[in-house]
């Protein structure tokens, strides 16, 4: 039957609700469970007209790789993309209904969200998630979007509890985030073109994946390549594949000729 | 003891019919065509926010006329339904044929057991594609719960007969989005006035879009269709 409701008790548009209406609790996951695969190092940097997304393919559970194609950067909507690292299947599950979230809202109010809006929902679905979290299922995005009214590239971190925290320049998360951060803040300046921004982010996850176990470098026999992503006013664009392994292959020779500099 | 007055069924069905009839006929008409892309709808429609022609789901599009709040929740209620069937089971099991069945079972329920009929006419539309072909579908349903499957093309509200009429003598299969927004505009008009690109709502769904086949066409992009 098509959904009807009372005046009262109308969800109006909000998705996570409407569904809570039909006796589907989404997020909730109330008993501990071990060594699930979990995902690691994501980044964003803002670049002179938008930001870009990028993130290693790896899931790991404990020290075995479990997964080394898995996505971990998702387009939530025309202008926004989300990059997820913690417990892969909760965090999954959450890009799911958070990209649901903000289409039924288009959809049902005829317009989108604010970006602001967007990064507020996406809070509300973590601190959702506490529960779980408290558990051990930690699941910690980095939002990162093109606002159309402010004309610019912003980033969102969010720490368990759902607190949003605004990022003026860039935004790292998950186990390799150390040293991801520590590459963006060498090649960091207010003005990167999107070239720039790409390959720093580029570097950041090369990096990590050297120095952390749970972080997927280039798997050149496989040919599986870091996701990139670019959100600029033109809305939401991946890397292509070529693209990307040209760029992670140009890092890799530059590494070999510094290395045999050494011998 | 008082006596309630007896009406007929006929009678009853019948004034609720005229009741609803009524209330459609005085709001104007859309036009719901397949082109060579897909889907074309173009409404006659002053308002730029209060929209006649909708987006449901990836593929499926919405349109309705009549009372405006009875036609939105309608919309809404097809929207809610579509995104809970494809975040319980996938994308691709949301169709339009289930969902006109369901507008169907409501405006039926609503005409025979309450006090009002809805007073709005409405069309789900569907483009979907099979190697490279357009495959459309569209239903019409009346204020009743009957349902229509056009093939086509199909005309809502207010003088539909005379728009339809008019419609069917420069209808072409394979359209280009031009030519058939032109032919869509002068049957609601019959060539006898002028609409402003402002009072006009079009809206396409077509493959091309991506997943999201539903598109606006305004601005600029219309002025330039419609010289």
């Amino acid at each position: 039957m098509l959904p009807r409701f009372q005046i009262e008790s109308d969800p109006g548009p909000d998705f996570v609700s409407l569904i809570k209406n039909y006796g589907m609790e989404p997020l909730a996951l109330t008993n501990p469970i071990q060594n699930l695969p979990h995902g690691t190092t994501c980044v964003a940097i803002k670049f002179t007209d938008g930001v870009v997304l990028a993130g290693d393919r790896r899931a790991t559970s404990g020290h075995h790789i479990s997964h080394k194609t898995l996505d971990k950067v998702f387009q939530s909507d025309a202008y926004s993309g989300v990059a997820i690292s913690g417990a892969a299947g909760p965090a999954i599950e959450m890009v799911k209904l958070f990209q649901l979230q903000l289409e039924h809202y288009e959809k049902v109010e005829g317009k989108s969200l604010s970006l602001e809006g967007k990064a507020n929902q996406l809070g509300t679905m973590i601190r959702q998630n506490l529960p779980a979290a408290m558990q051990g299922m930690v699941v910690i995005p980095l939002f990162a979007g093109f606002d159309t009214r402010e004309k610019e590239g912003r980033i969102f971190q969010y720490d368990v509890t759902g607190g949003r925290y605004e990022e003026k320049g860039f935004a790292t998360t998950g186990s390799g985030s150390l040293h991801a951060t520590t590459v963006i803040k060498l090649g960091y300046k207010s003005d990167l073109t999107s070239t720039q921004a790409t390959e720093l982010a580029a570097n950041a996850i090369f990096e990590a994946s050297e120095e952390d176990s749970a972080t997927g470098g280039p798997d050149l026999i496989r040919d599986v390549f870091p996701t990139i992503s670019l959100i600029t006013e033109s809305g939401y664009a991946s890397l292509p594949h070529g693209d990307v392994s040209s760029i992670f292959n140009e890092i890799i020779e530059a590494r070999i000729s510094r290395n045999e500099t050494h011998q | 003891m008082s006596m309630p007055f007896y009406v007929s069924p006929e009678q009853m069905m019948e004034d609720r019919a005229d009741y609803a009839r009524k209330g459609i006929a005085r709001g104007r008409a859309l036009i719901a065509t397949c082109y060579k892309k897909g889907v074309l709808i173009v409404a006659e429609n002053p308002s730029n926010t209060l929209h006649k022609v909708s987006e449901i789901y990836d593929r499926i599009a919405f349109a309705g006329v009549g009372k405006y709040n009875e036609f939105d929740q309608l919309r809404i209620a097809g929207v809610r339904h579509a995104d809970l069937k494809g975040y319980s089971f996938s994308r691709d099991d949301v169709d339009a044929r289930s969902l006109a069945n369901q507008y169907a079972q409501m405006l039926g329920q609503i005409f025979t057991h309450e006090m009002k009929p809805m007073e709005v006419e409405i069309l789900v539309a569907e483009v979907d594609h099979e190697d490279e072909i357009p495959r459309n579908q569209m239903f019409h349903i009346l204020y009743d719960g009957t349902v229509k499957d056009e093939s086509s093309y199909a005309v809502l509200g207010g003088e539909s007969d005379a728009i339809l009429e008019r419609f069917e003598i420069s209808y072409k299969h394979n359209m280009t989005l031009k030519k058939s927004l032109t032919s869509c505009i002068d049957a609601l008009t019959g060539g006898e006035r002028q609409i402003s690109p402002n009072d006009l709502e079009v809206a396409e769904l077509s493959i091309q879009n991506g997943r999201r086949a539903f598109r606006r066409i305004t601005g600029t992009e219309l002025e330039e269709l419609i010289n």
